[in-house]
């Protein structure tokens, strides 16, 4: 028997119609856990890259986390994923819900999608019954039509609905998957649209075991208490109000102008009125106690529910107040446009507007107003009309289109895909190290467990230190302890510290644990529920599986590993390890070669950025190293750089 | 006769405002009732269900209460704050109309206990939003007067016979001895 898994995935071919269900290899969840580990290891075999982005042969796998449907709190986000026609690579996609949970219940660990339908469809699972549904009556629809159609006509109110909207329909890269009030941005949007899938609905009526019972659900019992009590965990923002942070620090428009004192006391009141005013609610996701998701309803307005800085976004782009957002939210998230790389591409086309790159040719009736040019790039990026059908590819590859000199005026985007509009001093190397690296394409990639900036006061410093639960060993304390300047740490420490970072990234991933009370709340020390500290045993109670502190950082670095190697395999090279053009006033070329040198050491990567033979086969990806080196991406005999100077030292004192 | 009394009714109040849609008691629910106890979970062997419809923020947990071989006829719609809500969202009754509080395996209904062995039910325990909470209320209870066996035996012969008829057999049988 397996416990917290089902042992099966869900296969569907739209092109041929097939649909199987296929007993798993116990051993993939020893090596990858689940979620998006195993999801990358069935890219890696089956995706490789002469098959596009758009080619039926693309897959689209909806994974369940490892430790989905057991009772471990605040684990609920679903991996979909896919290779993302923006980026061209791995398309690094979770989201919150209910989604996963279901997706074991029905008996299924993953969804893997191949193939095209032949026109549109939806696909209707409940448990062993799996059917492709006609969608042409959807086509067009809204997310929310969507929804309550498909529920009604299936008579399941129970169901639960992931769909696109008629963005992600028309293929626009910036589209995303929604479902309820949570979506999956970077890739599964568009890769919807292309396969001619409006909706996945499931519903699951079955058991998911565990191997522990008795201890794992008192613990977990005792955890919700906890999380629910503690600061340490959940959304901040959706209790404090005081959002000066990203207004003053953050760039407005297309990720180009600081207003450095925006905040104000009255600014705030003001916000904070509109806010409590017109919430209904706010929301959590499965078997979590937190209420991340604020649900509003504006008058005259449709509801909307955002999490986190995602109701900064639309406004900061149109110089606009938080009204302005809360106007269109509701419409963006019923068109199904993901709120984080949509807005700054739409910017671009203003400041390319402005600029006389593009005129009154490619933008007929163009408004005066910011906020009604944002309005109206929408509609036409939505329906792919005119030069929405240009800016719908985001802002990369639409500044490469217009050309013209549009190019220049595309700043903020890594492996072309957008980034946080930050505009910082002096480069920071932990934070450089993740943004440049980094192969998720998002927030959570470069904040984390390590916190951002030092703490001056001495005593303050200890204290944290004292109550910081979550480090996995004291060398991090020590590190934080003699870090007095936030650009100045060592490049050793620096690399420890993304290390961290990234592994804990990658245990939220493969079991399904939200950030918020996870990796991205350890950076402010004190109580995070989830750490090196505790996972491997919650895993253990629930799986049965013997596993240490040391064993799951391993499989974090496998799965970073094989990401990278995915990646590699689709032309991801050194070169692309680059951050936005302008993230920083002074950049610093000599240090951050350095860096890259010493994170490539650390992860076992070639001076190119290329996992090595030897690390390759040390994580058991042999096969991995194999095609790499079969392709000719990988030289067999090439170390990483500290090996190859050493090999070059040799030979030097050989030559004398 | 009849006099008055007390008694404990156990009562789970529902705070529908502080709800978050977590469906942590529907979880823990499934896993008290599984054999080994918490070997398993299962929404959708719950005693207790969040009728849930989130663009219409509607989030109503709703418990097991009774099954009834027939639906009801007439169900009404209540708008509360400007949200249409069915009358079923507020309804605990198992009845055959909707696909709600049936075992999935055996197709049995399945009844709230209260978790009689816990000493508040496992979806309270599970709710630290306080959406749910446990409450035992003292009510007073009519007693109504109780009839002896004997009493109900000559109360049906009464009934069959009337009282003359009754009383005259007593009578001529007590004179036999």
């Amino acid at each position: 028997m397996r416990y917290a898994e089902t042992g099966y995935n869900l296969e569907i071919d739209l092109s041929t119609g097939n649909i199987e269900r296929v007993e798993t290899d116990p051993n993939l969840t020893k090596l990858f856990l689940g979620g998006q580990g195993v999801n990358a290891r069935i890219i890696w075999d089956r995706v490789g890259p002469e098959v596009k982005p758009f080619d039926e042969g693309n897959l689209l796998i909806f994974g369940a986390g490892l430790l989905h449907g057991t009772p471990v709190v605040g684990c609920n986000r679903t991996s979909v994923n896919t290779i993302n026609p923006m980026t061209g690579i791995f398309g690094h996609s979770t989201m919150g819900g209910y989604l996963g949970p279901e997706i074991k219940h029905a008996g299924y660990d993953r969804i893997i999608i191949r193939g095209k339908a032949p026109k549109l469809v939806y696909i209707w699972i409940k448990n062993d019954k799996v059917e492709i549904r006609d969608a042409s009556h959807l086509k067009g629809k809204g997310v929310r039509e969507t929804t309550r159609l498909i529920k009604e006509e299936l008579n399941e109110p129970f169901a639960q609905v992931a769909c696109i909207g008629p963005a992600g329909e028309n293929k626009v890269l910036t589209a995303s998957l929604e479902h309820n009030w949570n979506s999956a941005a970077r890739g599964p949007g568009p890769i919807m649209g292309d396969k001619m899938i409006k909706a996945i609905a499931v519903r699951g009526t079955k058991d998911i075991f565990v191997a522990h019972p008795q201890e794992l659900f008192e613990l977990c019992l005792k955890m919700k208490k906890e999380i629910h009590a503690s600061d340490g965990c959940g959304d901040w923002m959706a209790t404090d109000e005081d959002d000066s942070f990203h207004h003053n620090n953050f760039s407005w428009g297309n990720s180009r102008t600081r207003i450095k004192n925006y905040w104000s006391k009255e600014l705030q009141e003001r916000w904070t009125r509109w806010k409590y005013d017109h919430m209904d609610r706010q929301m959590g996701c499965y078997n979590c106690p937190k209420g991340c998701i604020n649900i509003i309803s504006w008058p005259g307005h449709p509801r909307f529910g955002y999490k986190c800085y995602g109701k900064d976004t639309y406004h900061m782009s149109a110089f606009k107040e938080l009204n302005y957002s809360y106007e269109l939210l509701g419409y963006c998230q019923d068109y199904g446009l993901d709120s984080y790389s949509t807005p700054q591409t739409l910017a671009l086309g203003i400041e390319l507007y402005d600029a006389g790159i593009l005129t009154d040719k490619d933008m007929p009736n163009f408004p005066t107003d910011s906020g009604d040019r944002i309005k109206y790039l929408i509609e036409k990026v939505v329906h792919r009309e005119g030069i929405g059908d240009i800016l719908a590819n985001g802002s990369w590859h639409a500044a490469r289109i217009i050309g013209n000199g549009a190019e220049e005026f595309e700043h903020n985007t890594v492996k072309k895909m957008e980034q946080l509009p930050i505009k910082l001093g002096k480069l920071n190397p932990a934070y450089y190290l993740m943004i440049a690296t980094g192969e998720k394409m998002a927030i959570t990639q470069i904040e984390g467990s390590f916190p951002q900036d030092p703490i001056r006061d001495v005593e303050e410093r200890k204290k944290f230190v004292e109550h910081w639960d979550a480090v996995p060993s004291q060398i991090f304390k020590d590190i934080f302890m003699k870090w007095e300047k936030r650009d100045e740490m060592s490049i050793e420490d620096t690399c420890l510290v993304t290390d961290w970072n990234e592994a804990m990234h990658y245990v939220d991933d493969s079991t399904g644990l939200c950030g918020f009370v996870s990796s991205f709340r350890g950076q402010f020390g004190g109580k995070t529920a989830y750490s090196f500290n505790n996972v491997p045993q919650i895993i253990k109670l629930a799986t049965g599986m013997e596993i240490d502190k040391d064993d799951l950082w391993e499989i974090c670095r496998r799965n970073r590993t094989l990401i990278r190697a995915i990646n590699n395999r689709l032309g991801i090279r050194r070169v692309d390890d680059d951050p936005p053009k302008d993230h920083w006033a002074v950049r610093n070329p000599e240090l951050e070669e350095k860096l890259l040198d010493a994170y490539y050491d650390l992860r076992g990567f070639t001076k190119d950025g290329i996992p090595t033979k030897e690390e390759l086969y040390k994580l058991g990806l042999d096969y991995v190293a194999d095609e790499l080196i079969q392709r000719g991406i990988l030289d067999p005999d090439e170390g990483t750089p500290s090996q190859e100077a050493a090999k070059k030292e040799q030979q030097k004192s050989g030559g004398c | 006769m009849a006099g008055t009394g007390k008694k404990i009714v156990k009562t789970i109040k529902v705070d529908l405002d502080k709800c978050n849609g977590c469906r942590g008691c529907e979880m823990a629910c499934s896993a008290y009732h599984a054999t080994p106890k918490y070997s398993s979970m299962n929404p959708s062997r719950s005693r207790i269900r969040v009728v849930m419809d989130p663009f219409n923020d509607e989030y109503v947990p709703i418990r097991a209460t009774d099954y009834t071989k027939a639906g009801c006829d007439g169900r009404r719609v209540y708008t509360i704050k400007g949200k249409e809500y069915s009358e079923c969202s507020f309804c605990g009754t198992i009845c055959p109309t909707r696909d709600l509080f049936f075992d999935p395996d055996s197709g049995l209904p399945l009844k709230c206990d209260l978790c009689e062995d816990e000493k508040e039910p496992l979806c309270v325990q599970a709710c630290p939003q306080g959406c749910l909470t446990y409450v035992e209320l003292e009510e007073e209870e009519i007693e109504e007067a109780k009839l002896g066996d004997m009493e109900i035996g000559l109360k049906s012969l009464v009934d069959k016979y009337g009282l003359k008829k009754l009383a005259d057999t007593f009578a001529r049988m007590s004179q036999k001895g």
